[in-house]
Formats: C-alpha cells, structure tokens, sequence
C-alpha cells in the first residue's frame, strides 16, 4: 500500500489527476427495478430498498464495476468507491445500518479490482481507489427544528462511530485514499477527520485524505453558513493531501472559491464540480466541451492538482476534462508562514508582529 | 518614562468577555434562569462592539456546566451574526471544553490547558485538541503552581511549548500562552511588581518561542480598585499600553471599560503608570490618594459629531450631499449663493462638485445605492431652493451645463417604475438632465418630447414581459422616423440578449441594454462622448451581432419535439388513487381594508434589498462585511416607513379569492357553473414545455395538476388577486413636491414587498382555512419563503403560464376591479402596481415550473384553444417563441 501511496504523490508532481464523474446518473441508466436492487440475499428484506445505490455494491457488483471501469477508460486516475451513503446514520432509512461496514470494505474491494485490472493493462499509468466518506443524511450544527435551535438529531460522537467503521471498511477493502466529501456541514467533517486519526492510529496505517466541501449557492457559503477561507482553516489540522470543492454548483459559480482556497492552502486542490447548474427541470445540461473549457482554463490558471465531475458529469464528461488538463502543469503548492488562523463562519487571522 | 517608537503597529485581539459566568453577574443570572434568548444578546451586543473572538464559561457551581455549554454554543451556531467570529471554549473543567469542541465547526480556541496535573495529561489533552482542530490557551501553571515571577513565567511557557511542539505535534502558531497577569496595587508587597513581571515575561516569550502568542485577563491587574471604574479603566489602558508593546497580542477584555491611554488625565496617568510599573514604593498610596476624586466623574456623553459646520460654506454642502444629509442643506445653500452672488454658479459649482464626488464613490463601489439616492434628494432640495433665483437672473445667465439630456420613461402598458427612478437619480448625480415622463407613456409621446426637448438619449424601461414587445415597437417608430439618438433599454424582463435580438435589429443608431443603475452612467457617458462614442458603439454592435449569431445557432441545437409527444409525456398523477379537497365554498369572498399588521412579518425582504441593488440573503445582509452598514440603515428607513403606513394608513389592501368547480380537458382546465359540472363557465388554456425531456423527466403543464375530466374525481381551480397599493399615489406626490426621491423609491419598493407578502399570506389562509386541505401546516416565513408547502399559486405572465392576457378572464371571475380595486391596463399591466393576481392549484405534487419556448404547432393550437388571432398570440408570447 505505501508503494501505492509513493505512486499517487509523485503522479500528483508531474501532472493533474484526474477523478471520475457521476455514480447515480450511471445507476440510473441501468433502469433497475426494486426486484434488482433486492439480489437474491435481500429478496425478503421487509422494506424497499430501491434508491439505495450503495446497496448495488452488494447486490449489483458487476453494474458498479463497470460503472468504474467506464471511468477509468474515460481517463481517470481515482475513481472513488459506490459508499457515499454507507454509514450506519444514512443506511437506517432502509433499516439496513448493520450493513454499514460490508457495504463500504466491498465498495473499496470491487474498486480495487477494476483499479488493479486497468493498472495491469496500463502500468505506466497507475489507477487509485478513494474511499468516499459522505455527508450523512444529518448535520452536527444545524437543528432541524425551527422552534428549537438547540436541537441537534446527530452527536459529534455518534458521527465519529459512524465514520470510524466506515473508514475501516474502506481501508480494510483496499481504498488508496480516504475522501471526505460533500461537506454541507463542517462539524460533520470534523467528526470524519477526527474518526479517520482515530482508525489511522488504531490500525496503525496512513492513507492520504481529500477534503471536499460544498458550497451550497450564490451566497458562497457552506450549507452551515461558512465562506471558502473558514471551511479551510476549520479541517487544516487534518493535514489533507487536497482541499476544494464539490457539488451544488457548475465550475463557472464554483471558480471564485477555489481561487480562494487555493490561495492559502498548503495542500493541493481538488475540484468535481456539477455539469452547471440545474436548469429549470433539475437536470444538469452543461456538456463535456462546455465544462471541460472552463477546466481547461482552470487548469492553465494554475488552480488545479485534482480535478473531476459531480452531478451531471458522465464519462463523456470525464474523458474531455482529461484531454483538457493533460499537459497542464499541476499547480505549485504555496508555502504558507504559519500564522494562528482561527474560524467561526468567517476567516479570522492573527498575524504576528 | 520614554516612549519607545515601535517600528510596526503592534496587533490585538480583542476577545469578549461578557458571556462568562464567573466574569459577568448579569451573564450568570440569564443563564441560572434558562434565559438563553438575552444571553445571546449578550453575545450578540459583544460581537458587534468589536470583540473579535467571543469566550465562554460556563463555570458555576449551580450549572450543568455541560449541558449549558452544549446548548449555548448550539443556540450560537444558528445566529448568524454572532457565530461569524471564531469562539473561545472556557472551562477549568476538561469535560466541559471537550463538550463545546464537539459542538463547533469553527476552528476554536481551547481555555485553558496546563501541566498543573502533570505532562501526561497535558500532552493527551493537547494531540485531541489539535484532532479537535482547535487553538490552546496554555496558562504558565504546573505541578508547583501558578507562576507569580518573570522567571518562573518564562520557564514554565518554554518548557510547555517544547513539549507541545516536540512531543504533541501541536502547531507552535496555535498556542497562546497566558502567562497570568495578577492585581497590584494591593497594598502586599510582594505584588508590587506583577505587572512588570507579565509584562517582561511577555517580552522574553515573544523573543524566545517562535509563532507563540500570550494573552491575558485583563481587568484582573485592576482588581482593589472594584467599584472605580474611571482609576479601573485607566489602570487597564495604562497596562495595555505597555503589554502589548512588549508582545501581548490578545486579551481577553471588556471593550467598554478601557478608555484611551492620551487622553487619561496626566496627574491620573502618572500615578497609575507608576503602580503598573512598579516605579516608586509609594505608588499605591499616591493612587489612593486621587482615586476618589475620580470615582464620581462619569463617561463623555456622546454627541453628534458636528465638527464639519465649522468647515467652510463648499466644503459643508459636499459633506450634506456625500452624507446625505438635509438639516442644514437650505441655509448653506443660501450661504454660498449670497457669496457667490449667482445662484446658477452655487449649483454649477460646489453642489455639482459635491455630486462629483458622491458619483466617484458609487463608481468605485465605496457607496451603495440607498446612500446615493438619499444624496439626490438633497441635491433636489438645494436646487429647488435656488430654482427662484435662477428664474430672477435668468435675464444674465444662461442654461446650466450638463453632461447631456436623457430622457426616461417606463413604456406603454406597464406601471412599474422603482428601477427607472433609481437610474434617473444615479444619471442625475452624475450630472446628467433628466426629463422623466413617468410609466405607461405612448412611443409618441416619447418621441415628440424628444423632439421638443431635443434630448441626447432615450432610456426605456419595463417590468413585465409585453413591454419588451413595445420597446421593439418603440424602435420601429425611431427607424420610421429618422430618428439617430442613441437608446438604453432597462428593467427586469429585459436582457441584453433580448435587446440584441428582439429590439436592436429595428433600429440602424445605438440601442443599448443596462443592466442595473450602476451600469447606466458608464453607457450614458460612452454614448455622448466625442472621442469613445464610436469604439464603444462598435463593441456593443460587435458583441450584440455575435450574441444574434449564437442565439440562432442555439435555435437549431434545441432539441424540441411536437407538442403531440409533449403531450403523451405529461406529468404522471395517480388519479385513481387520490380525491382533490373541496373547497368550503364555491364562488367569491372579497377582503376590504386587510390588517397590514399582519403583512409585515411576511415580507420576503432580499428581493426587497436587491431593489436596491444590495445582494446578499437578508438576514446575513445585514452583518454582510460590504454593505452590512447600509442594508442596516436601509431596513431602519424601511421599518420606520412601515410603522407610519400602518399608523397612519397610507395604504389600503384588498383582495379577492374564489374557486370554481374545475377540471382538466387536456392542456385546458374547464371551469364549470356549479358542481354538476354539465354547464362551462370558462376555459382556462395552459401551455406545456416542449424541449426534449431525458428518460424520466416530464413536458410539464399546468393542466397536468387538474384531474382530468374522464378521471371521474371533482377537482377545483381557484383564483386571487391582491393588493396592497391602494392610496400610494397621494402618498408619492407628496414625496415628489419635496423632491424626496429616496421616500419615493422606498415606499413602492415597500408596497410591493407588502403585495407579494399579502399573496403569500392569502394563499396560506387559502391552504389552511378556505380551501382547507392543510389544516395543521405549521411552516416559520424562511419555510413559507422556500415554498415548502402543498399547491401553488402561479401568476399569468410568469414562467408556469406566460400569457398575460388571460388575466382579463381571471378578472371578470373574481370581478377584481370592484372588489380588490385592481384595474388591468392594455398592456395587461395591474394598477395599482403593487399589485399580485393567479390561480391556486392544490395537488400536493404541483411545483413551479418555466414554460421555455414552445414551437410553432402549439403557438396555433393555443391561439385556437384561446379563441385569438395567431398574430396577437405570437405578439403576446414574444418571449416564449423560438
């Protein structure tokens, strides 16, 4: 595994790396039917569990590994595991949170194998695993009563279980990285970082870990009320191999808040923004030589060192934005002087004198 | 003693202090009583004094100390405007600082950590603080105690610091170190020198420990003066003075109990210098001496600062107009009028020179709008008090120089008129003439006054959508007529790709879009000027020719289908299982004289701040680090207009509901006489999206909410109209008499933010009560904003239903003139403009939607289903037509 991790560092010297697209929107071409979300092992399973694609890891692998193998041939470096809701929070709306663990050691398993099948096709090219941590279906600093702001329905420790086994699940089913992404809520993510240490240290390993937050609208704000700068400095201590942005937003509205990170981290930056914004059905419409333009420019702006598609994005998607970055030189991580930068929904920075 | 220049200005962190139990009596109290709401006052009052980091201790003996840290912080992290800065977590206790760091997406700062219970614990807590991803206020204690010396200070800082950066890992930036500051003046001895030894520990710190910090209690230094605050407040700004020069960065302090160090009075100054520094062995006794003379002597009252009157007659007008400010605007005027001797010079000279200024501002984005329109209406006032003289000297002077004639008018049809004004006041502070002829003004009209007036531009503006098709017709007539002065067209609808292709192509001279009022100077100024006109004419022709070009490509490109596929791809309802609620009566029930009491908690106020053109989400907007000030005082202005509409009664609203037997025949919803259903009381034709759908989504038509006729089930179509402008124009001329442009602006932009309350409000009482189908919907007005609720009330002319002209029926159902008092004008306009009408659709799954452009084959069968000509009908649906 450390071999691995050496390759992914120095890969991400040379060159842009690229990530895959989206994972629904390719489940959804399959057409599935609750009876095919069910397999055989859950044909009794008292609740419906159609909708629940992380379960499709279980009952559907060969459609998920296709799925990554379909983004690998499209150009991609890091494809990131079918686990975006497999904690045991976001499994309890199928009453399925026992199988938190299987769905996420599987998830990083079946990716593994496509992973080191294209690698073997191609080994000047190395292929890498993310392990998705997501959201969750609850946030840590919001209630969800109005009447009662001090209510919270998730603990800070009550997430960090969650992602502790899901985390080991990731590590333990082969996952060369461990993602954090779709970061509506910053508590939240700090309860995965904190949770990853945690495993690290437990299973006395260390994989790198991106951090990807979502910027929800035109107020530049996380969901949570935080700017670009504060979410940053919220999650430095995890010491994270990539910080940026994901989701909600098309890379036209989400460009001004990578430049905002990426000029005062000391890390690499990633980017999977949405095919645009939704049009007036829900449905993002940008197409690959529409996106892959901006990304292009991006690239060339020295924005980028990791950079792929959300919502929207397909391998057409992916396979112009590998054409777009290959040649472009990563970006040059900054050397940062290392002033006390505190946050609450805003930045705050003490400079010395 | 010398006072040492420093070489940069020293930094510091003001942390707040007043919601600390063991600091602040009150704090305690409101928290022993469970009074969270004013304790976030506390906080909240803190942040906007100026504390830049807020503490919190929850330390006492009588609290769940947890369970009151917990819930605090979590009552903070939804507010906003207190939660914006980053949090301190204090607490003796660990269990308590771990509680709080679990509740903080900040990145906080942890109070305190020590090596009091030895340096395993102290590492531990360190590694998970840095997990945590905090700060740490590190306090100079140890197993043998709290350190009282200079050297015991900085022994035990360094000694913390190499364990926490070598052994913990912990960043060396994110340590504070507090290195204890005491009280002196005690009358013991030995404290004497407390002051000195912080304040020299500080300096050996700050030298030795790289990227470290040191912060401090401040107000403990001045501890046996309790009940002195003046000798208090001195004692803190004297030890301030001279820590922070040494290196303190941070302190926790009490923003309002520090006065500034020059201005101590210098006897008092003395003698407390001496006691901080330990300079005299009698200092506490000299202090003593003169702090009861001081006891008594209360804080400067602040007064206005009215400092600029003593400024000279040009410079006082600049500073009214810049600050908008119009007290003394007549008799400064009269001043620089009687020295000058002309009254034109007054204006052609210091007013236009004030006025100069105030447009730099806004241009370089240093003033906003609300500000800008209040310095116009004391500019109006200052020349309406000059306009007699003018007409007296008007023999020996000739007109004022200006930068040029603009005319402006809203267009045929429309009512809507707050963006013109704001672009007519922006023009006139920008010393630009300015010839308004109000709304619904004819294109002759137009044209023969710009004709008389031989004015050098037209501005042209409207809101609603059939006024794009006028301002077209506006530019037939300027080709027809030979006419070469260039155009600017403005207003919500518009766009500059509708200008490029829709009105642009009529007219051979300049048409130009604007798209907001600080735009409209930058066109105005290009279009008149001798040496740029022609660059920028050909760049706006450029880009408006490129613009044309795209757009019929992207024609092409569209994906449409017939409406036939449209049609068999409609939204799925399942009709079989569901029964649409009836209403509790059929027919109409009218509303006279609505309590506007009940409007004003319901209004949507950001678009109310985007009128302004201020951008952000209210209430953020009002905390915003741009315009936070001038959307505050902006929204005082608005509530204080508001309680004078309520008090006063300068407005009426009415409304008007009703609902109709109904169901669906096809894209048409039928509305039937009685529930019988066999006589047709009227047909209310739908349109239905007809751009190519993916798998799985739907060409959506309104119609697609009604049960259809052959379902068999009894559905209901109901209707609305709402104002809340009756009685405004009296109101407005009365502003208008006093060129008071900004209470002009302001209360239409208020009444219509009290129209669309008023809908929202309707509609809920409609869900709840009259139609009733949502008895025990309890939504707060962020929800209501967000619409989450069940049914919809879409409104002709908008997206869902983008015909305008079926308002006149809609009208005639619910006899909206005579009982809301709403008129429709030709261009199917509501007067008064203040004004909300639609339908109310109920089924639980009906969602706005946006027509988009609809093709050919359903521009007939909709002029067919609605009984017009194909030629009215592609006028009317101008901007759905491909």
């Amino acid at each position: 595994m450390s071999q691995r991790i050496a390759m992914l560092k120095e890969a991400l010297e040379q060159r842009i790396l690229v990530l895959d697209g989206a994972m629904g929107t390719m489940i959804q071409r399959h057409k599935l039917t609750e009876a095919d979300y069910r397999g055989d092992r859950f044909r009794d399973w008292t609740q419906d569990v159609k909708g629940n694609n992380d379960l499709l890891t279980l009952t559907q692998p060969e459609i998920i590994m296709d799925i990554h193998r379909q983004y690998y041939a499209a150009g991609s470096d890091i494809v990131e595991t079918n686990s975006f809701n497999s904690t045991k929070v976001s499994q309890a709306d199928y009453g399925m949170e026992d199988l938190a663990y299987e769905l996420n050691k599987e998830g990083a398993s079946i990716a593994r194998i496509v992973a080191d099948e294209v690698t073997a096709e191609n080994p000047g090219k190395p292929r890498f695993v993310a392990g998705t941590l997501g959201p969750t279906s609850r946030t840590a600093s919001l209630s969800p009563d109005v009447n009662n702001p001090a209510f919270r329905n998730v603990s800070f420790d009550e997430l960090t279980s969650n992602y502790i086994e899901a985390t080991k699940g990731l590590i333990e089913g082969g996952a060369d990285i461990i993602m954090i992404e779709t970061i509506f809520d910053t508590l939240n993510a700090k309860a995965a970082i904190f949770a990853i240490n945690k495993t690290f240290s437990d299973l006395a390993v260390k994989l790198p870990v991106m951090i990807s937050g979502t910027i929800t609208d035109a107020s530049g704000r996380t969901l949570s009320g935080q700017t670009a700068e504060a979410f940053w400095y919220s999650v430095r201590h995890a010491a994270p191999l990539t910080i940026g942005f994901n989701c909600a937003l098309g890379a036209r509205e989400l460009r001004q808040h990578i430049v905002s990170v990426s000029k005062i981290a000391d890390c690499g930056i990633s980017a999977h923004p949405n095919a645009g914004l939704p049009n007036e059905m829900g449905e993002y419409d940008e197409s690959p030589a529409e996106m892959s333009a901006q990304l292009n420019e991006w690239a060339n702006s020295g924005l980028l060192n990791i950079v792929g598609g959300c919502c929207g994005t397909e391998p057409a998607h992916i396979k112009a934005i590998a054409d777009a970055v290959l040649g472009v030189k990563p970006r040059a991580i900054p050397v940062i002087e290392p002033h006390m930068r505190l946050s609450g929904l805003e930045p705050f920075e003490v400079i010395q004198q | 003693m010398k006072v040492q220049k420093l070489k940069k200005s020293p930094i510091f962190i003001n942390v707040g202090e007043r919601t600390n139990v063991t600091g602040s009596a009150r704090f305690k109290k409101l928290i022993l009583n469970g009074d969270f709401s004013e304790a976030l006052d506390v906080a909240r009052q803190q942040v906007e004094a100026g504390a830049q980091i807020i503490d919190i201790n929850m330390d006492e003996a009588m609290l769940d100390s947890e369970q009151a840290m917990v819930t605090f912080l979590n009552l903070i992290a939804s507010e906003p405007d207190i939660s914006r800065v980053p949090i301190m977590i204090d607490s003796s206790k660990w269990s308590v600082i771990e509680a709080g760091l679990k509740c903080v997406q900040g990145k906080a700062v942890v109070n305190s950590i020590s090596m009091k219970e030895g340096k395993e614990n102290f590492i531990a807590q360190a590694r998970l603080i840095k997990n945590y991803g905090a700060a740490a206020v590190v306090m100079a204690f140890d197993e043998q105690g709290q350190a009282d010396t200079c050297a015991r200070k900085v022994e035990i800082c360094t000694k913390s610091y190499e364990i926490l950066v070598n052994e913990a890992g912990f960043p060396p930036e994110d340590i504070i170190f507090d290195p204890n500051i005491f009280a002196v003046a005690t009358g013991i001895e030995e404290h004497n020198n407390y002051g000195v030894d912080f304040i020299e520990a500080t300096r050996k710190i700050k030298e030795t420990l790289p990227h470290a910090h040191v912060s401090g209690g401040v107000s403990n230094v001045s501890f046996s003066f309790r009940g002195n605050n003046p000798v208090r407040e001195a004692m803190h700004s004297v030890f301030l003075y001279h820590a922070i020069q040494a290196g303190m960065d941070m302190g926790i302090v009490n923003a309002g109990l520090i006065t500034v160090y020059s201005e101590i009075p210098a006897d008092l100054r003395e003698r407390v210098e001496d006691v901080i520094l330990n300079r005299r062995p009698d200092a506490t006794d000299r202090l003593l001496d003169i702090a009861a003379q001081f006891k008594g002597e209360k804080g400067v009252q602040l007064t206005e600062d009215l400092s600029w009157r003593e400024k000279p007659v040009e410079k006082r007008l600049s500073h009214s107009l810049v600050k908008g400010i119009t007290a003394y605007i007549e008799e400064d005027t009269e001043e620089a009028r009687q020295k000058s001797g002309k009254a034109i010079e007054v204006i052609e000279g210091p007013l236009m020179d004030g006025m100069n200024v105030v447009g730099d501002l806004f241009g370089s984005g240093q003033m906003f709008l609300p500000q800008v329109v209040k310095s116009a209406r004391v500019m109006k006032q200052a020349v309406a008090y000059l306009l007699p003289f003018i007409e007296a000297e008007k023999a020996t002077s000739g007109e004022i120089s200006t930068k040029g004639k603009i005319l402006m008018a809203t267009v045929k049809g429309d009512v809507h008129d707050i963006g013109k004004n704001i672009v007519g006041v922006v023009l006139q502070c920008n010393n630009y003439e300015i010839v308004d002829l109000g709304v619904m003004v004819s294109y002759d009209k137009i044209l023969q006054t710009a004709r008389d007036e031989k004015v050098d531009i037209i501005g042209l503006s409207g809101l609603i959508t059939p006024s794009l098709e006028e301002m077209a017709q506006v530019a037939e007539e300027m080709q027809r007529q030979d006419f070469t002065i260039p155009v600017m067209i403005g207003g919500a609808t518009t766009s500059k790709i509708h200008t490029a292709v829709k009105i642009a192509p009529h007219y051979d001279h300049p048409i130009v879009h604007v798209l907001d009022a600080s735009r409209a100077v930058g066109v105005a100024s290009n279009l008149l000027s001798k040496t740029h006109k022609q660059d920028f004419v050909a760049k706006i022709s450029g880009e408006y020719q490129g613009l044309r070009a795209a757009h019929a490509r992207g024609q092409k490109k569209k994906d449409r289908i017939t409406i036939g596929e449209c049609r068999d791809n409609k939204f799925p309802l399942d009709w079989d299982n569901y029964t649409p609620p009836k209403p509790s009566f059929l027919g109409v029930k009218s509303f006279d004289d609505f309590d506007l009491g009940k409007l004003v908690n319901h209004i949507d106020w950001t678009p109310f701040f985007r009128t302004w053109e201020l951008t952000g989400h209210y209430p953020k907007i009002l905390t915003d680090n741009v315009v936070g000030e001038i959307a505050r005082n902006l929204f005082a202005d608005a509530e204080a207009m508001l309680k004078s509409i309520q008090d006063e009664k300068w407005l009426t609203a009415r409304a008007v509901i009703g609902f109709w037997p109904a169901n669906a025949v096809g894209d048409d919803v039928m509305l039937y006489t009685d529930d019988s259903r066999k006589e047709i009381l009227e047909r209310v034709p739908f349109l239905r999206q007809q751009i190519r759908k993916r798998e799985g989504s739907y060409n959506m038509c309104l119609a697609d909410y009604m049960a259809p006729e052959s379902s068999g089930k009894a559905d209901y179509l109901g209707g609305f109209v709402v104002t809340a402008g009756l009685g405004i124009e009296e109101k407005l001329k009365e502003f208008q008499a006093k060129f008071d442009d900004f209470n002009d602006i302001l209360l239409k932009s208020l009444a219509d933010r009290l129209a669309e309350a008023f809908a929202e409000q309707m509609h809920e009482q409609v869900r709840k009560e009259y139609w009733g189908y949502a008895k025990d919907e309890t939504l707060s007005n962020q929800e209501l904003i967000r619409e989450r609720y069940d049914g919809i009330r879409p409104a002709p002319g908008y997206p869902a239903c983008p015909d305008h002209t079926t308002k006149p029926a809609l009208f005639e159902l619910l006899d909206g003139t005579n009982n809301a008092g709403v008129t429709l004008t030709d261009s199917m306009a509501m007067l008064p403009a203040s004004s909300v009408s639609g339908y109310y659709f109920s089924h639980p799954k009906a969602q706005y939607f946006g027509i988009g452009k609809i093709g050919e084959d359903q521009l007939e069968d909709y002029a067919k289903r609605r009984g017009i000509d194909l030629k009215d009908a592609r006028r009317w649906l101008a901007s759905n037509i491909i």
